[in-house]
């Protein structure tokens, strides 16, 4: 980075003396598997003893893409005390939320996210013991801290019985599904899901992953780990398009959706290309009666990591307008590799109210709309 | 329209029916075709009276659209002045599992091409359709053609077996290269994979949308593999992509390949940079905001005022009359659109042709 480009950059929130700021996407587990055994049925903990966790996937264990960092995880964020990155509760308050002054921090658990596994009693008895977990050991003893109901999403009745033990729990959020699914996710086999956290006032976060045992892409399996990165993009397009044009949006219009770790540059152009091709070809869905643009506009935010990072920067503020500055959630990824400073991320110089939506208001509004006093920024010579 | 003579790089003459290729067939074939009662080779990727698949003033009462030289000449090359078009026969030859008949299949389309459409209109081109159920028959059909200079490209699918960037196709590559032919990938699917991630959606609009998914994969692909470190030279056309996703996936890719350079170490120029000398995206369908400003502000994100290729996409229906640029483009932006950047990409396309 060239002193030039610093110097057009204004300091950032998020350290300890400025604004307090959330976290959409942080990202936690236990130090070892067998930590979540004491939540399990005892039938379930030698069930995975014997047969294990078989994902819709080759590999026993770890991804299929090997990833390029140990854990994919940064290097220094494995705890003091041993454990993977993301596993003590210690050490994420010091090094993560402490250090960066997170005031609302949202747990996503995906190492593992059952809820792509082929034994759908064992994805729902897992969930069921992770989401017992992640309140017993993280939102409870962390009231900055919120969590996401992991729920079995190939079974759907099961993802409604999980939704339903959780609603109204101040602990967690929202209901958390993974991107790459057995079909689209606009499909109706998941409908009761949606039905569901709707009633609960609950967002659907999804997460970018997992692993429905189709291959990656339209074309078939890639080689490298960067394709099955940036392939995240075109399967969050697909599976937005999906939602869309299925009509979850018109079925449940109080229903809101976080896409998360998917970045978000590519919304603007789809919403483009779907407002095209419905005007051409709306005689297929008689039950859509809005334009797509409008169903995204009202039902979809985002979460920022990883960040778009144009060249000139500039670049990111039409982006940022085409979307909404209501719509854009700040989020570090904690504890992984590719992890957003909050310091460095957001390149553009900012109003105070656009500052304040992105690092902190919309994640308040969605997921803690009344619960938490609304904090001033310290550093008000911020242009 | 304007002054400039445009050159047209994506139209699509429809062959009339399996039985106008079978004089284009061996005997084998013709009688296997006969005896198996095999039946048209129609493709999803566009249903026949789909909105899309023709504006109803290119719908003929009856028969398939584009599929006479007189509709084509009087609908496409006539109105929009057109000094030169090039040919995409979306004929689903790639469906097919079967090696050879897929072979036998391409070798007829193409004949068919040159003799009803090449011979008789010496405006048109036409990219090679190539089996590439099997890399060796389709590189002995690209050498077949390449020795017509009419042919100036070899058409591939948006979405086929492996992405297409893998080492199996680098043969089809270097053909190209030897023959300075572009590679044109084409919006469709062989549907050997479903059309998602996430498997087979609802709808044909979703099908539809997901084309341009399809190209983020393949450009991906291609980079990553390193198609243009291997193949300097080539040239890679992006068709009916609706190519304003193009800033956003370089933005992504870009990055990522910065911080995973580890695992492509030859990759040693940024994807963006890599795009900006070696791929083009044709012009229609253009997926812009409601605004002409909003499109120019994404032509600005582009970088490059050489990767758009004119493009008519006749004749499916992306805009109405004569209307195929969008509005409010900086008049040199569209001579370069309409003739300096086609004649730029297609090295073959001013040869001198018999």
């Amino acid at each position: 980075m060239t002193a030039q480009a610093e110097r057009t950059r204004p300091p950032q929130a998020g350290t300890a003396s400025q604004m307090a700021i959330a976290d959409c996407d942080i990202h936690h587990s236990p130090r070892q598997f067998t930590m979540l055994y004491p939540y399990l049925e005892p039938r379930w903990r030698e069930h995975l003893d014997l047969f294990w966790q078989r994902p819709r996937q080759g590999n026993y264990s770890g991804p299929q893409y090997p990833k390029s960092q140990p854990d994919a995880s940064r290097r220094d964020a494995w705890p003091p005390e041993g454990g993977r990155p993301g596993s003590s509760l210690d050490f994420m308050r010091t090094h993560h939320l402490d250090a960066n002054n997170i005031a609302l921090g949202i747990l996503a658990m995906i190492r593992p996210h059952p809820g792509g596994f082929q034994n759908l009693d064992l994805s729902a008895a897992l969930c069921r013991a992770i989401n017992d977990w992640q309140v017993a050991e993280w939102t409870q003893p962390e009231p900055r801290l919120k969590a996401s109901i992991v729920v079995p999403y190939e079974d759907a009745a099961a993802s409604v019985a999980e939704i339903e033990r959780w609603a109204g729990s101040p602990g967690m959020v929202q209901v958390l599904l993974l991107s790459r699914t057995v079909e689209p996710l606009g499909n109706r086999r998941y409908w009761p899901i949606y039905e569901a956290a709707a009633a609960a006032g609950l967002p659907i976060g999804i997460h970018a992953f997992g692993n429905g045992g189709q291959p990656t892409s339209s074309t078939g399996w890639s080689s490298f780990y960067i394709e099955d990165m940036v392939g995240h993009a075109q399967s969050c397009q697909s599976m937005v398009t999906s939602m869309v044009v299925e009509g979850v949006f018109a079925r449940f219009p109080s229903l809101r959706v976080v896409l998360i770790e998917a970045g978000f540059a590519w919304l603007p152009p789809l919403a483009w290309r779907l407002d095209r091709n419905w005007r051409r070809l709306r005689a297929e869905t008689p039950h859509l009666t809005r334009l797509p643009s409008d169903y995204i506009r009202d039902h979809i935010w985002l979460t920022t990591q990883p960040m778009e990072e144009p060249d000139p920067a500039e670049h990111l503020r039409d982006t940022i307008e085409w979307i909404g500055w209501d719509r854009l959630l700040f989020a570090t990824d904690y504890p992984h590799w590719d992890y957003d400073s909050p310091q460095t991320a957001m390149p553009l110089r900012l109003t105070p109210q656009q500052r304040d939506a992105f690092f902190i208001g919309n994640a308040r509004s969605l997921y803690a709309p009344g619960e938490i006093g609304r904090a001033e920024p310290q550093d008000t010579a911020q242009p | 329209m304007t002054a400039f003579a445009p050159i047209d790089c994506d139209i699509h003459p429809s062959i009339p029916g399996l039985v106008a290729l079978l004089p284009h067939m061996e005997e084998h074939w013709r009688e296997i075709v006969q005896l198996r009662g095999i039946d048209e080779l129609n493709s999803i990727s566009y249903p026949a009276r789909s909105p899309l698949t023709a504006r109803p003033d290119w719908r003929p009462k009856t028969g398939k659209p584009a599929a006479t030289l007189e509709q084509i000449q009087r609908e496409c090359l006539d109105p929009f002045g057109s000094a030169l078009a090039i040919c995409h026969c979306l004929y689903g030859v790639q469906l097919l599992f079967s090696e050879d008949m897929a072979a036998a299949f391409a070798r007829a389309v193409n004949n068919w091409v040159a003799k009803e459409l090449l011979d008789r209109e010496p405006r048109l081109r036409a990219s090679i359709v190539v089996p590439t159920q099997n890399v060796e028959l389709a590189v002995d059909e690209i050498e077949r053609c390449a020795r017509d200079p009419r042919f100036v490209q070899v058409l591939l699918l948006a979405s086929g077996d492996q992405p297409l960037g893998k080492r199996v196709y680098w043969p089809i590559y270097a053909a190209a290269e030897r023959h300075r032919l572009a590679i044109g990938i084409h919006a469709g699917s062989n549907y050997h994979n479903p059309p998602t991630a996430s498997g087979w959606p609802t709808y044909y609009t979703e099908d539809y949308t997901a084309q341009a998914q399809a190209f983020q994969t393949q450009l991906t692909s291609l980079i990553c593999e390193g198609v243009f470190n291997r193949y300097p030279e080539l040239m890679v056309v992006l068709l009916e992509s609706g190519w304003t996703w193009l800033p956003a996936h370089l933005w992504r890719l870009t990055k990522y390949w910065r911080g995973l350079r580890m695992e492509i170490p030859w990759v040693d120029r940024a994807p963006s940079d890599i795009v900006r000398s070696n791929v083009r995206l044709s012009l229609q369908p253009t997926d812009g905001p409601p605004d002409s400003a909003g499109l120019q502000r994404v032509i600005e994100h582009l970088q490059s005022d050489e990767l758009l290729l004119f493009s008519t996409d006749y004749p499916h229906w992306q805009f109405e009359g004569t209307n195929a640029l969008p509005p409010g483009l900086p008049q040199s932006l569209v001579r370069k659109i309409m003739v300096d950047n086609p004649r730029a990409t297609y090295a073959r396309l001013l040869e001198p042709v018999q």
